[in-house]
């Protein structure tokens, strides 16, 4: 119980330090705005109802871009897994694209998919999908060889050994790469959004960073760590209701 | 159902693991296979459950498996091979699933196996809640469950401590006292063989052979812990087995 409040004192600390710091003069105005100047901001944002403005489209650009990533990811990483034929073709594959910094396919993504939405859900789903692939592949490859011995030899399907053992058996795996995945995509969103977006969190810190409006940059700032966090506490929830099985 | 090896021999590329191996394993009794480590023991199980083809030599299965048999050869593995994510009757549940089993017939199958082997009020645990000796009687239970014909259990005591397997052997003797089961033993154990075999081959050290076959007439309800015939037979089986081991155990590995 006193762990989970470990975390919050940490932030808590590091803020007040910061508003102490900027009210005695401590920290120039130029290097951090004030912290309850940040919250006011982000009150005004509230109130003027572009927080919603903002947050909608980036929720929906990154619901569908994630959630296409992700389950094309787990789908390739799981065939890649159970069968070393594919798993022979793809790895190089996918070894060649993972160091590639998505965002400089934005342009190409533009071409294929168009200057809207499309090309932002592209780059959302293949910055995910490549981590997804590569953690799924992996939790398959980690399942205990003696689960599935076992299997083979009370003489249970292919499919049942798979729906049965392979799967529950690689969960861990996935899950823990879905937490880095949609971490990715968030960052890929906002990239996404500051390269040509009226609308969207990215768009509203980019606006702000070129006015040097701190005070707004760090309220969309902000937004994205409460974003991240929400994220991290929802896979935290499906662990554990999915994972209970674990101490 | 009996099990029949009539000249099994087998190599893993130019080394020879085993060679002409003739063994009956005569149905309703428990065959223990004892040998220095290296010698082919768990190979030949494998062989005999057909997880691998022997280069020489057949496996033959004589006559019918039980009725209502869902696996006719069915393995206990050493470290249990549980689902820790499904409960004690979900992993007994497991090996019904595949067969068309009605629901009704399962859930009837599984309460009488895990009442057979005094599981019933642990149904709903968690494998990781289990001790090892508990997980292992779950592995029995789920192998009686599909009602083999031939049981093949490779040093199904090994993971345990030294009470725990007295404990699990005076279970496995009055499981095979209420209904006899026929089974296949592979241990490095020899008082685990001298309490539960019926016969025990000694196989030699690699490439391995039998050396002896020494069948034990007394029944197993009158064995117990530390009966004075029961050691001089594993005196004389450790005798069989102390060169063998000793030049096995001076072997240089993988050579």
């Amino acid at each position: 119980m006193t762990r989970r409040w470990v975390g919050f004192t940490v932030f808590l600390v590091l803020l007040l330090a910061v508003e102490w710091g900027t009210r005695t003069g401590v920290i120039s105005p130029l290097t951090l705005p004030k912290p309850s100047d940040v919250l006011q901001t982000f009150a005004e944002l509230y109130s003027s109802g572009l927080l919603f403005q903002h947050l909608l489209p980036s929720l929906s650009r990154l619901a569908v871009g994630a959630a296409l990533g992700a389950s094309l990811g787990i789908g390739v990483g799981l065939l890649m897994g159970l069968f070393s034929f594919i798993r022979a073709g793809l790895v190089p594959l996918v070894a060649a694209i993972f160091p590639i910094p998505k965002i400089a396919l934005l342009p190409l993504f533009v071409i294929w998919f168009g200057i809207d939405e499309g090309s932002k859900y592209a780059l959302i789903a293949f910055g995910t999908f490549t981590p997804t692939v590569v953690a799924t592949y992996a939790a398959v490859d980690n399942v205990d060889r003696m689960l599935i011995r076992m299997g083979q030899s009370f003489g249970l399907s292919w499919l049942s050994i798979v729906r049965k053992i392979v799967l529950p058996g690689a969960m861990p795996g996935i899950l823990a790469g879905l937490r880095i995945s949609l971490a990715i995509a968030i960052i890929l969103l906002v990239a996404a959004e500051m390269l040509g977006a009226e609308y969207g969190i990215g768009a509203y810190i980019l606006e702000a960073g070129s006015l040097y409006d701190l005070e707004r940059l760090f309220a969309g700032v902000v937004i994205l760590s409460v974003l991240g966090v929400l994220v991290s506490a929802v896979i935290g929830a499906i662990e554990k209701r999915v994972l209970n099985w674990r101490s | 159902m009996e099990l029949r090896l009539r000249g099994v021999g087998h190599s893993y590329g130019a080394r020879a693991v085993l060679r002409g191996i003739d063994l009956d394993i005569p149905a309703g009794q428990i065959v223990c296979i004892v040998g220095p480590s290296g010698c082919g023991k768990s190979t030949l199980l494998r062989m005999m459950g057909g997880l691998e083809e022997p280069d020489e030599g057949e496996v033959l299965q004589v006559g019918e498996a039980p009725k209502q048999c869902l696996n006719p050869l069915t393995y206990i593995f050493q470290d249990f091979a549980l689902l820790p994510w499904r409960t004690v009757a979900g992993n007994v549940s497991l090996v019904l699933e595949d067969h068309g089993i009605s629901r009704a017939d399962a859930r009837e199958r599984i309460e009488n196996v895990l009442g057979r082997t005094r599981l019933t009020e642990f149904a709903g645990a968690l494998p990781r809640q289990l001790s090892g000796g508990m997980k292992q009687r779950v592995a029995i239970a789920r192998a009686l469950v599909v009602n083999p014909a031939v049981m093949l259990m490779d040093e199904p005591l090994s993971a345990l401590d030294s009470q725990t397997r007295e404990l699990l052997m005076d279970d496995l003797i009055s499981l095979w006292i209420r209904t006899p089961f026929t089974a296949v033993y592979v241990t490095h154990n020899l008082a685990e063989a001298v309490r539960l075999g019926h016969r025990i081959v000694v196989l030699s050290r690699r490439p391995g052979e039998v050396r002896e076959v020494v069948t034990l007439d007394k029944p197993l309800e009158a064995r117990a812990y530390g009966d004075a015939d029961l050691e001089v037979q594993q005196k004389h089986l450790w005798e069989l087995m102390r060169a063998e081991a000793a030049a096995a155990d001076a072997e240089l590995i993988g050579g």
